[in-house]
Parts: structure tokens; sequence; C-alpha cells
């Protein structure tokens, strides 16, 4: 998948591969599947199929271990420090390498002077870097020629070097000398805008995008440091403005945020003749085996990638990068393993961050709540690279009768961005729903009712019934700002949008051995949402075993390929290849056991822990026991991801956020007290993890909302906060009350039929739901994140100038 | 402040940092002095001297200089004397993760502010990080790998599996150490006992909401036990 794209006119060609050639129609078979929400409107379809599918699962109620809210798997491993990640890993004779970065934003390097750095007593290797990773190319190359990359942001990486010990490495790294030729540097959004600001390009420049979205539009014009616009039109927004009853316009205003995983990027790298072996902190082992095979030129099949466990991406870890690339030069240089973990200030700085937003947006409808026309015009800045795009919520979410959205990316003197969890969803939404918010407030309508109006997603719909029942809401006060005294209290909602993406290359392999025991294994990388746990209930669920009972191995090329985690398509992409080769390798094994038991393949079942007859002409045996009488020592089934059954349905997911807020509105500090988050994920196949994963992606939306921001210095260009007490991210005290309502809602698409949650999960909309909250309770709007007191207090100051920022 | 030979301009000051130390044991001007050069003034430094002396020669001044090469260090971890050789600037963290393979401590900002790195200095939870491994000399430290006994789990770790308390997993065994370090203290905490003790504590995954409920329940099961 190239990458995730915000607007339905890319989303269809990204959606999933066509189907392989069909040999004829008889490989298909017609099914008839659970569609719709369970005590909603859950009915019956039917769908063709290939033949090879296994039978068609009922809903979550009706199975054993799959829709269980079971442990996870390598709970234990965590909990007691044995998991070991790309940080933990020590090999013999292992180097510590640690980057050389750029003082200044933008510079021409003159010459690097690596004699002090290499007579350090503990230096085995220096790397000069000549191409670097990350952030926009020029079209034409030629503009800029050259003997070093172009420094374009403080931080860029310049140089590395690898000694005994990290704190060698650290002590020769800064003996390196770098001679800068400064360029002229801008920071600032607004400044970069202008037609006289330093260039950060010397001309048009592109972004290509990762495996887990970001990047941007390649065919837009660029004017300046303003890489855009990237229009997209449906029918004539002016007219829909002409036939608009009510216009609704503001502009709003989103910071730059950071991934900040905890586990900072990293690879250690193996490079021996025959094979490079890198153990990685990766969301793809696969993305970081297809960029150091492209790099080094080397096979594919002589690379390696392993990625036991990981300490968080959040989108931001894909590919080897600049670490991969150096780390497995400096290995193949120095003849042993080279271990570079990127330190705090790296992370904030080089490798990712979700791009600002500054957005108009401009909505009419008719009295009726009927929308007539959006327009948005969106500048964002992923500092030197692109993808600042947020058009994705008002293309999306409702239905419109015209629309207008004109992205534009503006480069600036900072790291570039990388795809951030619902890449530019958050800052559209942040937008779109309080604006369609505000129009409720116009129009005299209650906010779920406007909503039932202009919002045809299904889902969504019962999710708003399941709001509209909730005590929570029951408690909000419809006229904003009714409380009395200096801290008021507000509720708000917003909801949410994701697109349902598959990656094609996402198989699984099980084996079931001559003793009963049962393995499963594909190159994916469980991220922490929990994926290794998931394809042992699959197992569990087809074998009749419980999923202790599964071996699971995962992060590692030398498996069959597993998608890269990115998009929310992990679950749903990979599962249905479990599930199949399950089955299969379950038929397998019956019909070979079947003669030594005494019965027909056709008549056995896998039921717990036994194989039963059917018809009951033979007694139970032990799972064991009959693998005991398998004719080889090994059955194995392998299978690839099939095609979603009918691509012309289903391909976006929705939720609903509900915030309870209170607004110190002398202090301006505005804290969330309770969320409701009402979320459609397919068929969930494990709730706990599901839950955890909404759970964080609420925290890490209250987080961006109320107090992350990544500060640049306008006049050097450096990062003020590169650290995790600066750098503010909510914490156990910012947590509020959160309950998490799951809504089951099948779509009939695979054998597995599960959907997808990582983006969706909260993140999207509580920005907007915080922000329709603080308007209930001061009758104020806040536009701009992170609400800040220094914010919330000018806001308040300020209530006639709707449309200035504070 | 770091010349010893210098009247210490804030008497009052070190009367309050030698009872800090007293309770805990570790003083913040101790740490700070540790950093490159110790200097002999408290008990715990005393005790640093007297191993390393074979290493370093005391100066005319009365104070010793460690370093800057390796010096052997002796340690208590998780009730094993254990011996390193390593440059007085060590970090505990490093030690741990470093020289003797203990990764089950995770370092995630280096610099104190996300209590990833969390240990244990005679049942006070400290960020290892922050902490030099030469300061540790004299207490007992325990890791997310010796916090329970031989084949057993803590019930508190029972309970982060049973709710779900984790998500990637990083900040896991610092959560644990700190969570676990508040039932020593206090066997009945509320919900907001538990906020307040891992406030330090990072999680960018956001399992706070089951960290809490896994914690006191897990309290309730360690009153029962």
């Amino acid at each position: 998948m190239e990458g995730i794209m915000a607007t339905h006119a890319n989303e269809d060609s990204l959606l999933q591969e066509a189907a392989p050639a069909s040999d004829g129609k008889s490989d298909k078979k017609t099914v008839t599947m659970p569609i719709g929400v369970p005590g909603y409107t859950l009915h019956d379809e039917q769908r063709e199929v290939p033949t090879a599918e296994p039978p068609v699962w009922p809903i979550n109620k009706e199975l054993k271990y799959v829709g269980k809210p079971l442990e996870r798997l390598d709970g234990l491993a965590k909990v007691t420090g044995r998991a070991r990640y790309t940080a933990d890993v020590q090999l013999p004779g292992m180097l510590y390498a640690k980057f050389v970065n750029a003082s200044v934003p933008h510079a021409k390097v003159v010459s690097i002077d690596t004699s002090a750095a290499e007579s350090h007593p503990g230096v085995r290797g220096v790397h000069v870097i000549e191409s670097v990773m990350g952030g926009a190319v020029l079209r034409d190359p030629s503009l800029e020629k050259t003997k070093y990359p172009v420094v374009r942001y403080a931080g860029q990486p310049v140089a590395a070097v690898a000694a005994t010990t990290p704190y060698a490495a650290e002590e020769a790294a800064a003996l390196v000398k770098v001679q800068y030729e400064n360029i002229p540097f801008v920071v600032d959004l607004d400044k970069a805008r202008a037609a006289n600001a330093p260039l950060v390009f010397p001309g048009a420049a592109d972004q290509a995008g990762t495996a887990g979205g970001g990047g941007g539009p390649h065919n837009v014009p660029q004017t300046g440091n303003v890489h855009g616009p990237s229009i997209k039109r449906v029918a004539d927004v002016e007219q829909g403005f002409r036939d608009a009853e009510v216009v609704v316009e503001a502009r709003y205003v989103t910071q730059v945020q950071t991934h900040s995983a905890l586990e900072t990027h990293g690879v250690v790298a193996d490079w021996k003749p025959e094979m490079l072996t890198v153990w990685a902190s990766t969301q793809g082992t696969a993305s970081v085996r297809e960029e150091l095979a492209g790099f080094f030129n080397i096979p594919m099949s002589q690379v390696r990638v392993i990625t036991e466990y990981m300490g968080g991406g959040f989108g931001a870890k894909f590919g080897a990068g600049n670490p991969g690339v150096v780390a497995a030069a400096l290995s193949k240089k120095t003849g042993v393993p080279v271990r570079l973990m990127l330190d705090r200030r790296e992370e904030h700085l080089s490798v990712g961050n979700r791009p600002s937003s500054d957005q108009m947006l401009r909505i009419g409808a008719k009295k009726d709540g009927i929308i007539s026309a959006i327009h948005l015009v969106s500048y964002g800045t992923a500092g030197c690279g692109t993808g600042a795009g947020c058009a994705g919520p008002a293309t999306n979410l409702y239905k419109y009768a015209s629309l207008q959205t004109e992205e534009n990316d503006v480069f600036t003197n900072a790291g570039p961005g990388a795809a951030m969890r619902a890449p530019g969803h958050p800052q559209g939404a942040f937008a779109l729903e309080q604006t369609i918010d505000e129009l409720a407030v116009k129009l005299n309508m209650d906010p779920i009712d406007l909503r039932d109006k202009i919002d045809e997603h299904p889902v969504r719909r019962v999710e708003r019934q399941v709001v509209r029942e909730s005590a929570l809401w029951k408690s909000r006060n419809a006229t904003a700002g009714a409380d009395r005294g200096p801290v008021k209290r507000g509720v708000g909602l917003a909801q949410s949008v994701w697109y349902r993406f598959v990656t094609m290359e996402s198989a699984a392999e099980v084996r079931v051995h001559k003793d009963g025991s049962i393995e499963v294994l594909s190159a994916v990388q469980d991220i922490g949402s929990g994926i290794r746990t998931v394809m042992a209930q699959i197992l569990a669920e087809q074998f009749g075993v419980t999923p202790d009972k599964i071996t699971v191995r995962v992060g590692d090329t030398n498996y069959p390929v597993g998608p890269n985690s990115g998009g929310s398509v992990t679950t749903l992409s990979l599962t249905p290849a479990v599930r199949d080769a399950a089955w299969q390798a379950s038929q397998k094994f019956l019909e070979e056991v079947a003669p030594a038991l005494g019965a027909t393949a056709g008549d056995l079942e896998l039921v717990d822990g036994e194989v039963r007859s059917k018809s009951g002409k033979m007694q139970p045996v032990s799972f064991k026991r009959a693998a005991g009488k398998m004719k080889t020592d090994q059955i194995t089934a392998q299978c690839k991801r099939v095609p979603d059954y009918d691509k012309s349905k289903y391909l976006t997911y929705g939720g609903i956020d509900v915030a309870e807020v209170e607004v110190d509105t002398e202090l301006g500090r505005v804290h969330v007290k309770r969320v409701l988050s009402v979320h459609d994920c397919g068929r969930p196949m494990n709730p706990a993890q599901v839950i955890s994963q909404i759970n964080g992606g609420i925290i890490q939306g209250i987080s961006f909302t109320l107090f992350e921001n990544r500060l640049l210095d306008p006049d050097y260009g450096l990062m003020v906060n590169p650290n995790l007490e600066q750098y503010k991210i909510a914490g156990s005290r910012e947590t509020p009350d959160i309950q998490v309502q799951l809504v089951e809602a099948y779509i009939g698409q695979s054998s597995t039929d599960a959907s997808g949650i990582g983006e969706a999960a909260g993140v999207v909309s509580i920005g907007a739901a915080i922000g329709n909250a603080v308007y209930n309770a001061i009758g104020v709007r806040v536009r701009q994140t992170p609400m800040t007191p220094a914010v919330v207090l000018s806001a308040l100051n300020q209530p006639a100038q709707g449309r200035n920022l504070a | 402040m770091s010349d010893p030979t210098r009247p210490h301009p804030h008497p009052e000051e070190d009367q309050a940092e030698k009872q800090t130390a007293g309770a805990t044991g570790i003083s913040r001007r101790g740490f700070l002095k540790g950093a490159g050069i110790t200097a002999a003034g408290t008990a715990l430094l005393d005790g640093v001297q007297a191993f390393s002396r074979e290493a370093s020669g005391a100066s005319d001044a009365g104070v010793t200089v460690l370093g800057p090469g390796p010096v052997p260090v002796r340690l208590r971890i998780n009730g094993k004397e254990q011996t390193l050789q390593i440059e007085p600037r060590t970090t505990l963290a490093d030690a741990l993760r470093i020289q003797l393979g203990m990764t089950g401590t995770k370092v995630v900002c280096d610099r104190g502010a996300c209590s990833g790195c969390t240990v244990w200095l005679d049942k006070m939870p400290v960020n290892s990080c922050m902490t030099l491994a030469v300061d540790a000399m004299g207490h007992e430290v325990i890791t997310i790998e010796g916090l329970s006994a031989e084949g057993a789990l803590h019930p508190l770790q029972t309970a982060f599996v049973k709710h779900d308390a984790m998500q990637c997993g990083f900040c896991t065994p610092g959560m644990v150490m700190s969570c676990a370090a508040l039932l020593e203290k206090n066997p009945h905490p509320t919900e907001q006992d538990v906020r307040h003790a891992i406030a330090g504590n990072l999680c960018r995954c956001g399992t706070y909401p089951k960290i809490f409920a896994a914690t006191v329940e897990a309290a309730a099961n360690v009153r029962r036990a």
C-alpha cells in the first residue's frame, strides 16, 4: 500500500489490489453471512466467496475464543521484564553508534572532519551520511549539487560513530567537526507562507508516503514554500453557498505533535557477507527489509528483520530510515553488530510528527440542516516534508450537495512529518465537528438530530442512539454557559471516520506437529495492539483447543509475509489468512487421522481439545492422541489474504466520543472529567485489547488537544522542549473516567470479518468533542489547540470576535 | 558548590538536604557531586571510597577522585552481590542493562521525566537513569526481574495481565515497580492514590485506566494473601 490519503478519490485505488484472475465462476460459492449490529440491525446477506473459504463464523456470542476478552498472550513477558525489545538486544562484540546531528536549521555542509573522533580510543567506525532519508526531495535534483545533503532542520543526522560503549560513542560524536555555510531559514508557518520568505527548497519538492500513510500529493503546484493547493471538487461549491440559508465559517489552528513512542527509533544491525540481520523497532518488518535491500542493493532474501517486541510507533516507524541504513553501513564497515537507538531529543526532532494545520472552514446549509456546501482551505507544515492535508473528515463524514477542499503543505526548516494515528483526521475533525455543532446552534437544532439528518453511516446511526440514551449525554445542559460560578461544566460530542484498507501482502502458516502442538507463523509485528493474542484465539477456535496451547511466532521476515501495521490494517488484513490456513490445516489433519480413528474426515470435528464424531459413531479422542496418528511429522498450510468478499460495501468506520469537561474561567484550565466512547470495530476479535486501544486513542487525543506542543525558537530554529518534561503529555492525573462501548458491526467481508480500530479509536474525534464541551460549558468557542489556559482565557476575553484566534 | 574546600553558602539547605538524605539514603546533591567527582561527606559516599580506594588514591584536599576509568563497584541486586568494573559515571540503569544484561528496566527519556527506568533502592522507587551505580552501593536494589520470588508472580503482575494493563509494554516494568512500591507503603490504595503514585510514569499507549483497576485489585489480593 503506497499510502493512506484523506479523500475518497485516493482511497478507492488504495483499498485493495485487484482480485487475482479468476479461473472461472465455478471456484465461487454462495454463503449467508451475518450483517449489521446485533440488537439493532442484524440480518443475513448473501456473499459470493471463493470455494476454498472456511465456513462462515456466526456472531461473537456464539464463538468460544474469538470475540472474548482473553488475556494477552505476551502479558507475562511484559510484566516481568522478559519481553525483549530492540533496545534490549545485545550481541557479542556489539558496538554502540551515535549520530552527529546538525546544530543549525538550514545550511550547506562545507566539510566534515572526523579525525579527532577516529582517534578516540573507543571508536571502531565512523560514517559520513551522503544520502539522507526522510523529508521531501527536489523534483529536479540538479538544482542542488552538494557533496553532502543540505541540512534542512536542526537535528538532521550528518554523520555517525560506532564505539565500544555508549558513553564513548557520545564523546566521539561530539568530536566530529562539521563546518556549515548557513542559509536563511524559517520555522514559522505564517512567515514561511510570506512572499519573501527564505526558501526551504530551491525548487518544487515532493515526499513519498510510507506504509503508514503520510506523504502528500505530487502533482501540485509549488509557490515559494507553499506546496499546493491539492484541490478536490464535488459539484459547484459557489452554487452550493448561493443555495444555503445558513452559513457558518471559522478558522481553526492545530499545533505540531510528536509521536513520542517510549521506545525510540533504532536498530541493531549485524552485517554478514551472506546475510544482513536487523533487529528493528518498527511497525513493518516487511518495510524495513524492503528499504534495506533497496538501499544496499542486496537481495531481499539476504535481509532478515526481527521485531519480537516494539515499544510504540503510532505511525512513525516504517522503513529502515536513517538509523537503519547507518547502523547497517557501520556494521558492514566494522564487521561486528552495531546498535543505533536514537535518544529522546533525536526522537522529537528527526523521525516524524503530526503536521500542524491552519484551516478556514465554511459550511452552508438549508434551514432543515441539509448541507449545500463545504469549503475547506487548509495550510499546515510537515517541516521539510509534506502530508499536512486534513480534508478527510470534511470529505467523508457527511453528505453534501457540493464540496471544495484546497490543501496546502508549507515547508519549514523543521523535521519531516510522518503518518501519525489517523493522519490529518484529528486536525480535520477538530474543525469540522465544531463547525457542525456551530451549525446546530445556529439552526437551533439538537447536535444529534442534526447529525441524524446529514450522516447516513449505518453504524454511526446506531452509535448516536447509544449516545442519546446515555446518562452522560442526558446530563448535558442544552444551554451553553449555563453554569453559575467560575468553574463551568460542559458536555459535547463529535464523530469520527476512518477507512477500510486491506493489505493483500498478509500471509500466515499453520503447523500441526505429531505431538499435538500447534504453531502459527507470520512476519507481522505486534506493536502492542495484540495481534499475537488474536492469532492464538483464531487457531484455538479452529482447532478446539485453548489459546495457551498455541505457539505464535511473529515479527520475523523469515516467516510468511505480514502486513505493515499502519492505518488500522493489521487485524483485518491478516486474520483471514490466519483463519484460512488454520482451517486448511485442520481439514488436512482430520483427513490424515480419520482412517486410523476408523472414521471419515467429514464426520469429524475439533471441539474442546478432542476429535469428535458428529454422528456419534466414534468415541471422542483427545487432540493430542489423534495427532499421534498423523502419517507425517508435520502438517502445514499457508494462506495469503483473499480479497474482501464485496468490495462495493462498507468502506468506512466511525465512532462517537462524548466528553464532559470542567472549565475554570478564572484560571483558564480545561479538565476532562469523563469520556464516553462509542466505537465501531467490526467484529471485535478481543474486546479487552480493543478497549485498551480506544482508551489510548482517547488519552492521546486529550493530550493533543490540551497539552502537547512542539515549540521551535524562531530566532535559532531549534526545538526548545525536546524532552518529556517540557513537551507535556497527558499522564495518570489527566486521564478521565473513560467508558468505552463497543458496537459490534458485521460486514461480511472475510473469513473472520474483522476490522481495525487503531485510527478510529477516539483520537480523531475527542479533540472536537472537547471543543464542543468547552463551548457548552462557557458559551465561547476555542478554536485552537493546545487549549492551554492562556488560549482559553484569551478566547473568553474576546467572545465577540469569533473568527479571531487567541 | 562542587568545591568542598569552600564554605557552603547555604547551611540551612545543607541541613535540609541531610535530613532528606537521612530519610531516603540518597541526596540530590550527592547525585550531582557524584557526576564525575565523588566527595566525602555522607555515609553512603564513605562506603564508595572504602571500596574503591584501591582504584584511586585520596587527594590532599580529602577528596577521592574516582575514574574516569573503570572502578570496581559492588552492588546488591535482587538479593545477589554483584561486582562490576564500571566507569564511575555509569548510571544504575546502564549498569543493569548493559553490564548485567538485565534489560527489564527500560530507559525512555534518560533524564528522570518518565519513570520508565524505575527500580527500588531499599524499597523506595527511584529513577535508575538519574542514579549513578556507585550511589547504589550499600543499598538493596530491586529490579523488575527481582520483584517476585523465584517462579512466583507478584500479585500486581497477575493483575496487570488480567486487566490488560499494557499495550506495547515498554512502560510496563516501570509502572509495575511504581505501583508495587505504592502497595508496600499503602495496602489500601484508592484510585486517586494510584494516580498520584504513577503521576511521574509516562505511558504513550494510554493504559492508565486499566493500571488503576489492576493496582486497586492487586492491593485487595495482597491483603488477603
